[in-house]
């Protein structure tokens, strides 16, 4: 039996960018002014990506789903995503999916990649606002489908299995596993390919029902394009249960939130006794910077 | 009462360092709670694998030994943790954030539909009262985590849901010997019971694992060495205060130069560019070609004896003084004060 290509569903995320707080996200406090930073394309999810698009270039007809969840802005990465070779993508958006912890999320994401019902699921191995690699096996766990968490490649897919090459802490491992499944990509995995102008040109006006709303100067042209619109599914959409999304639906809760406190360039002078490198450590110990 | 589990990696026979952490770990917590310590080993050939964990202070040790569960695969293990939970109840399971721990627990805790809170850096016992309906509790298990690339620090808590799942990453926790003859009960896993069919979905085409090898980049504290260390005896120092800490060691280029250093742990300009936590200068007097390599590190400090070396400027703490002197100090100091 020969199957024309694969239907792959990769799950993004978009994300403040954490890793480069620069002063100008700094508040006067010395906190993280979180909206001050820039929304982009979570990392590893973009290398999970690239694996999509590199069996997409293998295996003719192929197709690729972004499948994201969050507010309505995350649409930008759905387009993202076909600007570098996906075909499509839905935004998963809805205010009683908000403050769900990794569980809840799980949940939802679980629903819809069912009801996109795709032979393989790649997401990135973690997200960089809380670097929790928890979503991928958990989505997986909910549709009981096999887990292949650190791929650094997906070598073949062959006869109703994938080969996939792991990244472990010291080595590595090459396991075959039947299909359907979920994948996690590392960042030691290949780079997610550039923008592409030709799908550039054709997806930059695919936008969701409500940034349709929003802006209506090319509403009509839209109309008559379904590849330029980007389907919003909210709870109803993944017969998702209320009690089992947001803050009802998340086990954990967050008792106490901690701002770092960094302090402002000031070299201070101390001297090699015994009280100043005890107050010194102390300090470390205190601010979290060891410990 | 409910008690305290630790999910054991097996790594050639012996309980890796960071199973062995987190069981001095819940043995605290146990004693504190007033419950019992369980272990659970899986794997193969790992008859009297308890005599490597009594010691640190496991009460039961549950032993799921079968050739099909060496090397580690997700779906057989997370049905054994999930019988095993199921069957014993525990409050609390604690697991090790490494790719084995990081790839288990997300699994089983959706399974049980249990919290779970990943890379915890402190575990405490505390209490909690509900904002809206007034509901108190007791002998939560506070994990404790920073988020959003360590900007802040959060407070996560499982009021309702059993057990109260975390994992935490080597090195974080301390290791130590409960008792040399603490003596427990050995449990042998249910497998007939617990495990599936079709857990065994896996097929390894091939397996390396290499010797640990020197990466400094992903280090969150780095403390670094250069020419004015003097001699490569003397970084020995600076390793011991890398191994306290939980950090790497980094070297300058005239340090690897001079053969104190391995090339790999060069930072700068010809060598990697780092972005820890901490950066601690040793004898690095501060040339641009390694501070190009570090400068966007969240806190430097410096040590040196020269007052005026350019590296101060860019220290948040500069310390004028003798590496011999002032980095056992610094271990010294830190022993003391950590918890």
């Amino acid at each position: 039996m020969t199957k024309k290509g694969f239907k792959i569903v990769v799950l993004a995320k978009q994300v403040p960018d954490t890793r480069n707080v620069g002063k100008d996200a700094m508040k006067a406090d010395g906190t993280v002014n979180r909206a001050a930073l820039p929304a982009i394309f979570n990392p590893e999810d973009l290398n999970a990506l690239e694996q999509a698009l590199s069996i997409k270039d293998r295996y003719a007809g192929t197709t690729i789903t972004i499948l994201t969840m969050g507010p309505g802005r995350a649409a930008e990465i759905i387009r993202e995503g076909m600007y570098r070779g996906a075909d499509d993508g839905v935004l998963l958006t809805d205010r009683k999916f908000a403050g769900s912890d990794t569980l809840a999320t799980s949940y939802a994401i679980s629903l819809a990649v069912k009801k996109l019902n795709p032979d393989i699921v790649i997401a990135g191995r973690q997200a960089i606002d809380g670097d929790t690699a928890q979503v991928g096996p958990q989505v997986a766990e909910k549709m009981n489908l096999p887990q292949i968490t650190y791929a650094e490649e997906i070598l073949a897919i062959d006869k109703g299995k994938a080969v996939i090459k792991r990244r472990l802490e010291r080595g590595f491992e090459v396991v075959s596993c039947p299909m359907p499944l979920v994948i996690t990509v590392n960042a030691s995995a290949p780079e997610c390919r550039s923008r592409n102008a030709k799908f550039v040109m054709k997806f930059k006006h695919a936008k969701t029902v409500t940034e349709l709303q929003e802006s209506t100067s090319d509403y009509m042209e839209l109309q008559s394009r379904a590849y330029l619109r980007i389907p919003e599914w909210g709870v109803a959409d993944i017969n998702a249960d209320d009690k089992d999304l947001g803050l009802s639906g998340s086990p954990t809760k967050v008792k106490k939130i901690e701002n770092v406190v960094f302090q402002a360039k000031e070299s201070k002078r101390l001297s090699a006794a015994d009280a100043d490198i005890e107050s010194l450590m102390k300090e470390l110990i205190s601010n979290h910077t060891i410990g | 009462m409910n008690n305290i589990i630790v999910y054991c990696e097996i790594e050639d026979g012996h309980v890796v360092d960071v199973s062995l952490e987190l069981l001095t770990k819940g043995r605290s917590l146990a004693n504190q709670l007033g419950c019992k310590l369980e272990a659970l080993a899986i794997g193969h050939d790992i008859k009297g694998i308890e005599k490597q964990l009594f010691p640190y202070g496991a009460d039961i040790v549950h032993v799921a030994d079968d050739k099909r569960l060496a090397p580690y695969q997700t779906l057989p293990h997370t049905s054994i943790v999930i019988g095993v939970i199921r069957d014993e109840q525990p409050q609390i399971a604690l697991f090790g954030a490494t790719s084995v721990g990081r790839d288990l627990a997300p699994r089983v805790s959706s399974a049980l539909h249990s919290g779970l809170t990943a890379d915890c850096t402190s575990l405490e016992i505390g209490e909690h009262t509900e904002n809206k309906t007034g509901k108190e509790y007791k002998n939560l298990l506070y994990q404790i985590r920073p988020a959003f690339g360590g900007n802040i620090i959060a407070t996560i808590i499982n009021p309702d849901h059993r057990p109260q799942m975390a994992t935490v990453r080597e090195g974080v926790m301390k290791k130590e010997i409960y008792k040399v003859d603490h003596a427990g009960e050995v449990r042998n896993a249910d497998l007939a019971k617990y495990l599936n069919d079709d857990d065994f979905v896996l097929s390894f085409l091939d397996r390396q694992i290499e010797k640990r090898k020197i990466d400094i980049k992903n280090s969150s504290i780095i403390v670094a060495g250069g020419y004015g260390v003097g001699s490569k005896e003397n970084f020995n120092l600076l390793f011991q205060l890398a191994e306290v800490l939980g950090g790497e060691v980094g070297a300058s280029r005239a340090a690897v130069d001079a053969g104190f250093a391995e090339h790999a742990r060069q930072v700068g300009q010809t060598g990697v560019t780092v972005r820890p936590k901490l950066y601690i200068a040793c004898g690095i007097s501060g040339q641009i070609q390694h501070t190009a390599g570090m400068d966007q590190s969240a806190m430097i400090i410096s040590i040196n004896n020269d007052p005026n070396a350019p590296i101060n400027a860019l220290a948040d703490y500069s310390i004028v003084g003798d590496i011999g002197e002032v980095v056992p100090k610094m271990i010294k100091y830190y022993k003391q004060n950590s918890k």
